[in-house]
């Protein structure tokens, strides 16, 4: 084993430090291909990932680049960068560290390139803008490590694809290789390790000491919470004292919204002024580093936040997690209760607050999960072709390249391991020529194959366009927000570009905590105002929400199929028990549909357990099938454990509905045209490069806007319905916005065993259904309709007739 | 089929719902901005290859309205090429497409900035066409009245109970018509913007092309809706 340099024994006795025994583990595999580490935060997981560079570093002197370290966040990278810097100075080392994101200058940029530091610290998409140079092998010489962080996080995202394709890349440049992947808890860390692992290389998996159970519970209040919505606004009293009695807290929400709303009435409660932020990705850079700032300073009671603080710098005063609202993911709700006191050893605490009555029985069945063990994690199936063909090109940026040697190392990453060569070949003609079944303009491939066979770049001015155009980050349409002055207010942050739309001047919403009154849209900046009011017209934007996972909602069955529930309230109890009265209660590998009459209207209540992104589909899809049957279907709404739906004519035959043959044509022709494929499609389209996000500004004449990507789906679904990106657009909707595979899933589980009761009324597992919001119109006529009224509202509003 | 009738300079015109404008009395039909062969000149500038079915999906549509009005005069109203290089690249179907569509009836090519110079295809090539009481010419003039133009490819968004929607849409006041862009591979510029703003009269219409036709008080600057 590594003994460890005296400079290092006598740095850490000096401050009555002791090395982990996986840090000293770390040490020891220095020399093993890849290594993942699954640690607690607090466990010092970053050193254990440096350890051996810095032994290395200050046994004997290296030219250029040693270490490569890779986080998810640039903040992360600056941090890293602070903590590195102080014990190598104290040390008296001689090794470089510096980093290397988005913010960085271009002189120290071109001065890296020339003369690279020891430890680069960097994020995936700098790091494959750095592969995209032709001088990347004189960039890489040398280099024997690279530390991911957050490798957890990265192994969901697109962005971890990509950053897999970038390595497989410097292994060809620096076939010794060492690689270090550093993770939290996660369900399946084998899978994590094949995700890490370079081709046949195998990954050794170290498990540092988990330290004690979490000391988890639900957050106890007097009042029930309320049949529906996210608000959490009864359990504010009871949230307030637990901030009294804690050192500092976190507030964890699923949605911006939901943070805002929550934040804005805590602040209203909030009567003995303690020091509280919200902090969440909608807000300004700025705004949210002031926020972090003063966290580090301790000078914060608590911060409302939402999954903008999952990942990041580790706060030793934390000694309290809070989730408001269900958490709708057992591993995800493990990660952030890792966030409550990182000193090691010590357990950390937290509390679930259930925003609404459905939800008490949610988070009931994710502390059992927790406490079981049981993390859920949903298979993320083989490596995207739109990271792929972006690779392609970002390759050929770099000069001529094989197909087949750029096949080989392609494959040689885990999650591309089952690439054909015929499927990399449909990548690579895409990028060349587009991949249209029409031959044209052939004269002017994009790629181009030489006499020797290798392909290149056409023009060298699609580099530069490649360039600025790397990454797999969806940024949605968001319009900033600042304070109107003469010379440009403050900017408070973003808002959707849809919101900003339904926006009239003198309308109230929720920002950054302060209620602002909408003034005017100038050069797509939304324009405001602070205003004194209490209460915000409307509430906010919307942002991400999650669906519920499938590990927990089987849990949540199986948690209802109990003949008894003596760990639940009364309330919920009673509700429950009146449920198994009036109807019956959902089980597990049956489809139970409820239909009603109710206020004139035929209702029809599908408890299909899918999540919310699959309810919503379902929603679609059989209001689809209902138009077609004569049923007149006029809404719906879904939420992560039913779909509600309402029209003109009763249900009397459930089944004919969800004949999974007609459902899956539904999928592929109906729901083909809809506006949530076209959202998937512009971004598998936005990261294969066939739509650019950035241009050079010399040509962006602002006047024109670039045409809607929606005008090349259509294009494509009209004459070319083959096509490579269609393809992808199909598989992608089997997950994500659509997650048409959970609807199969659930298909497959029922496999026809569907109970459809005729109710004389409404049953207590829908009523809150009635309360949700989120309203689903049927589209179709419908749209053209909706216009005509509105057209025809405003000419009479102004005056006119048409 | 599906139009908007109004009125300018005594001139009797329907917005029809393609985004081409029809003028019953001279059984004329206009049609501005096609940006023909935009995806080989795209490809040509390095671009990433747009899908090659942008001018056949814009000359089916315009072949559809010459079927359903059919008009004896077409003009269209600049920028119908997305370069002249363009213009000279089309494939020699979609020229003879062309060369089909302009057989028995009078065609009229408007120069615009980014066709300027007179392309080798049939038809006359005109700076600018006055047919009294209007003029067509590619950007409009302020201070013109009885004036036809394109260029600016407008769009209208709306708010309908709490979704946003946006169209291409034709901008009508007393004094001159902006119409849509026609060709399929088109952005466009929103009402909002300060050029349309100023341009137009305060009481001008929007009218949103589409499935069907929708006219609405024309959104302007300093709002997101009207």
């Amino acid at each position: 084993m590594t003994p460890l340099p005296a400079c290092f024994t006598d740095w850490f006795s000096a401050r009555g430090w002791h090395l982990h025994p996986h840090q000293r583990e770390m040490l020891a595999r220095a020399d093993a291909p890849a290594t993942l580490l699954i640690a607690p935060t607090g466990g010092g997981k970053t050193l254990a990932g440096f350890l051996p560079t810095l032994v290395d570093l200050a046994e004997g002197p290296h030219a250029g680049l040693h270490t490569l370290y890779i986080s998810p966040l640039k903040a992360l990278a600056a941090d890293i960068k602070r903590n590195l810097t102080a014990p190598v100075d104290e040390m008296g080392l001689a090794i470089r560290v510096e980093d290397r994101t988005g913010d960085t200058s271009a002189h120290a940029k071109r001065r890296q390139r020339a003369d690279p530091p020891h430890i680069l610290l960097t994020t995936p998409e700098s790091l494959a803008l750095m592969i995209s140079y032709e001088d990347a092998p004189r960039i890489f010489a040398g280099l024997k490590r690279v530390v991911i962080d957050e490798i957890h996080a990265l192994a969901e995202s697109k962005r971890g694809d990509q950053l897999m394709l970038a390595l497989s890349r410097l292994e060809a440049l620096c076939p010794d290789l060492r690689r270090v992947g550093l993770s939290a808890t996660v369900e399946d860390p084998p899978a994590l390790a094949r995700y890490l692992a370079h081709g046949e290389n195998a990954c050794d998996i170290l498990l540092a000491d988990p330290g004690p159970a979490p000391d988890i519970a639900m957050l106890e209040v007097s009042e029930p919470p309320p049949w529906s919505g996210g608000g959490a606004a009864y359990a504010i009293p009871a949230v307030l004292d637990q901030i009294k009695r804690h050192k500092t807290t976190l507030i964890f929400h699923n949605t911006r919204a939901q943070a805002e709303i929550f934040f804005h009435n805590l602040w209203l409660a909030n009567e003995d002024d303690l020091p509280i932020a919200v902090h969440h990705g909608s807000l300004d850079r700025v705004q949210r580093a002031r926020v972090e700032a003063a966290m580090t300073r301790g000078e914060l009671r608590a911060i409302v936040c939402t999954g903008s603080l999952d990942l990041g710098i580790d706060w030793g005063d934390v000694d309290l997690v809070i989730q408001v609202g269900a958490p709708k993911n057992v591993k995800r709700l493990v990660q952030r209760i890792g966030r409550a006191n990182h000193r090691y050893n010590a357990p950390s605490k937290a509390l679930l607050v259930p925003a609404n009555r459905f939800e008490v029985v949610e988070c009931l069945a994710a502390l059992e999960a927790v406490r079981a063990h049981d993390l859920d994690g949903e298979a993320r199936g083989p490596g995207p072709r739109d990271v792929l063909c972006q690779h392609i090109l970002i390759r050929a940026c770099a000069g001529a390249f094989e197909a087949g040697v750029l096949y080989q190392e392609v494959a040689g990453v885990g999650a591309y391991a089952g690439l054909t060569r015929a499927e990399f070949d449909a990548c690579l003609e895409f990028c060349a020529t587009g991949g249209y079944a029409l031959r044209a303009y052939d004269q002017w491939q994009r790629l181009v194959q030489r006499a020797d066979g290798a392909w290149h770049l056409r023009d060298p001015r699609s580099a530069r366009l490649i360039r600025m155009n790397i990454g797999t980050i969806q940024d949605s349409d968001t319009l900033k927000v600042r304070m109107k002055r003469a010379r440009g207010g403050k900017p408070l942050g973003e808002v959707e570009e849809g919101f900003a739309a339904t926006l009239s001047p003198g309308d109230t919403f929720l920002i950054g905590g302060q209620i602002v009154r909408f003034e005017s849209l100038r050069e797509m900046v939304v324009e405001v105002s602070r205003d004194a009011g209490r209460k915000p017209k409307i509430a906010t934007f919307t942002g991400t929400k999650f669906a519920t996972s499938t590990q927990l909602s089987e849990r949540i069955l199986a948690l209802l199929a109990q003949p008894e529930w003596p760990d639940l309230p009364e309330v919920i109890r009673d509700w429950l028990h009146l449920q198994r009265r009036v109807s019956e209660m959902p089980k597990a590998g049956h489809l139970l549909v409820e239909s009603f009459a109710h206020d004139g209207r035929e209702k029809t209540c599908i408890y299909g357990f899918s999540g919310r992104n699959a309810q919503q589909t379902l929603g679609l899809l059989i209001t689809n099938r209902m138009e077609e049957l004569g049923l007149a279907p006029l809404g719906f709404v879904a939420t992560d454990y039913a779909t509600l739906i309402w029209g003109l004519e009763a249900v009397t035959d459930a089944a004919p509905l969800f004949d999974a043959a007609s459902l899956r044509v539904g999928f592929e022709s109906w729901l083909a045209g809809n506006a949530v494929m076209k959202r998937t499609f512009r971004a598998s389209a936005t990261i294969a490069g066939l739509i650019q996000r950035n241009i050079p500004s010399a040509r962006k004449n602002g006047r024109q806007a670039t045409m809607s990507s929606d005008i090349l789906y259509d294009t494509l679904a009209k004459y070319d319905p083959g096509h490579l990106l269609l393809d992808i657009t199909r598989q992608e909707a089997m997950r994500g916005l659509v997650d048409f595979g959970r609807i199969e899933e659930m298909l497959a589980r029922v496999d026809g065993r569907i109970t459809h009761r005729r109710l004389a009324r409404v049953s207590p597992l829908a009523a809150p259904l009635f309360l949700e919001a989120g309203r689903t119109p049927v589209k179709g006529a419908a749209e053209e309709r909706l216009l005509a009224e509105e057209t025809a509202r405003l000419m009479q509003a102004a005056g006119l007739t048409g | 089929m599906d139009g908007y009738p109004f009125t300018l300079a005594g001139a009797e015109l329907t917005a029809l719902a393609s985004g081409a404008l029809y003028w019953d009395a001279r059984n004329l039909l206009c049609v501005s901005d096609l940006h023909l062969g935009k995806a080989e000149r795209r490809a040509r500038l390095g671009e990433p290859p747009l899908p090659p079915y942008e001018t056949r999906d814009t000359l089916s549509r315009l072949e559809n309205d010459l079927r359903q009005t059919g008009a004896s005069t077409v003009i269209c109203l600049g920028d119908s090429f997305d370069d002249s290089a363009a213009a000279a690249a089309l494939p020699e179907a979609e020229k003879l497409w062309i060369a089909k569509l302009q057989a028995g009836r009078r065609w009229v090519w408007i120069e615009g900035n980014h066709d300027p110079g007179p392309v080798d295809l049939g038809g006359a090539h005109l700076a600018e066409l006055p047919v009294p009481p209007l003029v067509f010419r590619h950007i409009a003039r302020p201070g013109q009245s009885g004036e036809i133009s394109g260029h600016y490819h407008p769009k209208v968004r709306l708010a309908l109970r709490g979704r946003s929607l946006s169209r291409p849409a034709f901008l009508v006041d007393s004094n001159r018509v902006i119409l849509p862009a026609y060709g399929t591979y088109t952005g466009g510029l929103y009402s909002h913007d300060e050029v349309l703003s100023t341009l137009m009269r305060q009481e001008a219409l929007a009218i949103l092309t589409g499935a069907m036709v929708h006219a609405t008080p024309m959104p302007r600057q300093g709002t997101l809706r009207p």
